[in-house]
């Protein structure tokens, strides 16, 4: 049995869902799952130690920044806990050449791409509105808080990449492709369907990954759609590949093989990844008003770390790794947290700094103004 | 070798402010590869109204490049293609079709330098048709250049004459910061005359194109004709207007502007757009603050009335007109 993306139960047999492990972690390919089995197939244990790795890392790291939150020091948490899978395993699909575009829910894949998690928190803590340099931390681009606004910048990005001949020229090594991540919510924006039918009328390098966590806030899947999402991208025409999001290695072998395509020339895809936001939508939100404990129930049952912990039992893994990680994760929580905490804010001069590239005199007048006003207080107590 | 340098080409040329823009962008074209240009109808047709004209025959279709119909996405995969080391240029069709792509313009087109904290630039460039007299059905004859000029981040120019439009279009192509630039579509087909050797006048300065004592009237785009037919009525009576092409709605070049209201003690400023909330209102503000004492009458403004642009049949009792504007300067002097 598996769960559609609008709740429905279906039959596994009837499933178009990739999956590879089945929620109690047995390796059990669905008949979905036949042509993504060589992209499986590249993975070595070293990869799969490395994904349960991130997976708990960021576990860890998003259970403390929740805390921080609570305790004054954020202005807001964005929650990630139980969509771990499918982020790790799409972004290890993707190469050092390539480019994503997160929503704002995708910390780990920032992590894998070099970020450091201290960077999200900044942005989270009020003292910069983006908080990194994309081309210094593995082409993860700032987060967008308008849903759906970066799809058309990812489509627009991947145009570039066309237009100045850097994909689709054979070589794997170098060929870049971009990847964008949005969810279920995100997919009724007028923006996400403008970006699928320019991406596919000009057969973008991209992969459109939508994670369908099954909630916008409070409103559930159905609301957005009747029908399952992926089905959407063939009326845009492009493929449509559904996923069982929890699954970690069916998340990186559909997206291994969608970037691939997008590489190589074959044009854009979109992923609907079927997960489950465990946690609030932000730590504004209260979850407990609108939904079910017996479907929160039944997804904390296919919790993905816990699924591929017990597939890697089964491979023989020494407890001792499984506890190296937790230690790493816990190490990681703390380091990131005593570094929040010295976060310290900006210059007042950030409000006109960055505005424009060259001087606009209201900026430079209202700057200089602001510094002679704030000034004049000086010494005035004394 | 661009045309700039070959030998023997005309130094002057009598266009009208289409012709003016197409030559505009297409030198822009010839000087920077990565310069684009984006929009719906402007490659083998184009545009509407023949600005891109000849463009995608000359330089094909990865530089010319006819897009899905969808304002938003023109915009925002512009951005992505800034951020790729683009200057893209995007034709809105009409003033009253960018809404779509407001969001994308507002939220991210002119916010995204500033979330980078100076890590991009965006150098794109939003072309939009725009103003009345054309006699045109609903969203087509609008003026909503106050909307862009609010929004910080954004620079917003519009020429009202074709040596201007040649210059300013190539200017705003090589600014690092988005522009959007309003073009009086009214005034595409009347001729003047372009001097390719100079600009003469920076992006956003303003200017004065007629000089005299009694008023100081100020306009962009189309009204700055208008102004003008309204000096050579108020010089049949006497009254000298002194009149000021804005050129630059943001930032404002209120240099050129205090210096006339130093002079005259009387301002009106006139625009095609809603009086409420207006370009018009902000520099009547400004002028008030900053040249008080030099005032001997109020700032007045002769704006559209604040309603949605009537049918078209009634337009010529909504647009600023010579008389609207002789009625201001009689206002004004009476003081």
């Amino acid at each position: 049995m598996s769960v559609t993306s609008n709740g429905a139960t279906v039959r596994t047999d009837a499933s178009p869902t990739v999956q590879l492990l089945s929620a109690d972690g047995t390796f059990a390919p669905s008949d979905a799952a036949a042509e993504f089995l060589p992209y499986f197939d590249r993975l070595t244990e070293a990869d799969y130690r490395t994904f349960y790795r991130d997976m708990v890392v960021v576990r860890k790291f998003d259970t403390e920044a929740a805390n921080l939150q609570r305790q004054g020091q954020l202005a807001l948490w964005v929650p990630s806990h139980g969509q771990e899978a499918a982020q790790v395993g799409s972004a290890h699909a993707t190469r050092a050449q390539d480019h994503i575009f997160p929503s704002y829910r995708e910390h780990v894949v920032g992590m894998i791409r070099g970020l450091d998690m201290v960077d999200i928190l900044r942005m989270l803590r009020g003292v910069t509105l983006g908080g990194w340099t994309p081309e210094e931390h593995g082409n993860f681009h700032l987060y967008t808080l308008v849903l759906a606004s970066q799809t058309l910048h990812a489509t627009g990005y991947a145009m570039g990449m066309q237009l100045d001949g850097s994909t689709a020229t054979g070589n794997p090594e170098t060929d870049q492709a971009v990847i964008v991540y949005y969810g279920d919510g995100a997919s009724s924006q007028g923006d996400a369907n403008e970006a699928l039918v320019f991406a596919a009328s000009y057969q973008t390098p991209q992969v459109f990954f939508m994670q369908n966590n099954h909630w916008a806030i409070s409103v559930p899947v159905s609301r957005q759609s009747r029908s399952p999402l992926y089905l959407r991208a063939g009326g845009f025409g492009m493929p449509g590949i559904q996923v069982d999001g929890n699954d970690v290695l069916a998340s990186y072998a559909v997206t291994a093989k969608a970037m691939d395509d997008a590489r190589a020339g074959h044009g854009p895809s979109l992923i609907e990844a079927l997960t489950y936001r465990v946690g609030a939508h932000t730590t504004a939100d209260d979850p407990t008003k609108y939904r079910d404990p017996a479907e929160l129930a039944y997804w904390v049952a296919r919790d993905p770390i816990v699924r591929f912990r017990s597939y890697l039992e089964g491979l023989g893994i020494e407890q001792e790794f499984l506890d190296s990680v937790d230690e790493e994760a816990a190490d990681h929580a703390a380091d990131v947290r005593r570094r929040a905490l010295e976060i310290t804010s900006p210059e007042r001069s950030v409000i006109f700094d960055n505005v424009y590239a060259e001087p606009h005199p209201l900026v430079v007048e209202q700057k200089a103004w602001l510094d002679a006003y704030e000034t004049s207080f000086d010494g005035s107590e004394s | 070798m661009t045309s700039r340098d070959t030998i023997a080409a005309p130094t002057t040329a009598n266009l009208p402010m289409a012709k003016a823009l197409t030559a505009g962008l297409r030198q822009a074209m010839l000087d920077d590869p990565k310069v684009l240009m984006m929009g719906e109808d402007i490659g083998p047709l184009g545009g509407v109204f023949r600005v891109t004209e000849g463009l995608h025959a000359e330089f094909g279709e990865k530089r010319v490049l006819d897009t899905p119909l969808a304002e938003s996405g023109i915009i925002g995969t512009a951005i992505g293609l800034a951020m790729r080391g683009f200057r893209p240029v995007c034709e809105i069709q009409f003033d009253g079709f960018v809404f779509p792509g407001f969001d994308q313009i507002t939220s991210q087109l002119a916010r995204m330098r500033n979330r980078h904290e100076g890590g991009v630039i965006m150098p794109v460039v939003v072309r939009i048709p725009y103003g009345g007299h054309i006699g045109s059905i609903e969203h087509h004859q609008e003026s909503p250049e106050a909307y862009f000029a609010h929004t910080p981040g954004l620079r917003v120019v519009s020429p009202s004459n074709p040596h201007d439009a040649y210059w300013m279009m190539q200017e705003a192509i090589t600014s690092n910061d988005p522009v959007i630039f309003f073009e009086p579509k009214s005034r595409y087909w009347p001729k003047g005359v372009v001097d390719f050797t100079a600009a003469g006048t920076p992006l956003h300065a303003s200017k004065v194109v007629r000089t005299g004592t009694s008023v100081t009237v100020v306009g962009h785009g189309a009204m700055v004709s208008v102004l003008l037919q309204a000096a050579e009525l108020a010089a049949a009576e006497s009254i000298s207007l002194e009149v000021i092409d804005l050129r630059s709605i943001s930032p404002i070049d209120y240099g050129p502007i205090l210096e006339s209201v130093h002079k005259t003690g009387h301002l009106v400023v006139a625009q095609e757009a809603a009086g409420f909330v207006s370009v018009g209102s902000e520099i009547a503000a400004t002028v008030t603050e900053r040249a008080f004492y030099s005032l001997e009458a109020p700032v007045l403004r002769v704006s559209g009335f604040d309603t949605p642009f009537p049918p078209a049949a009634v337009e010529t009792h909504f647009l600023p007109s010579p008389d609207r504007v002789l009625e201001a300067i009689d206002r004004s002097l009476a003081y």
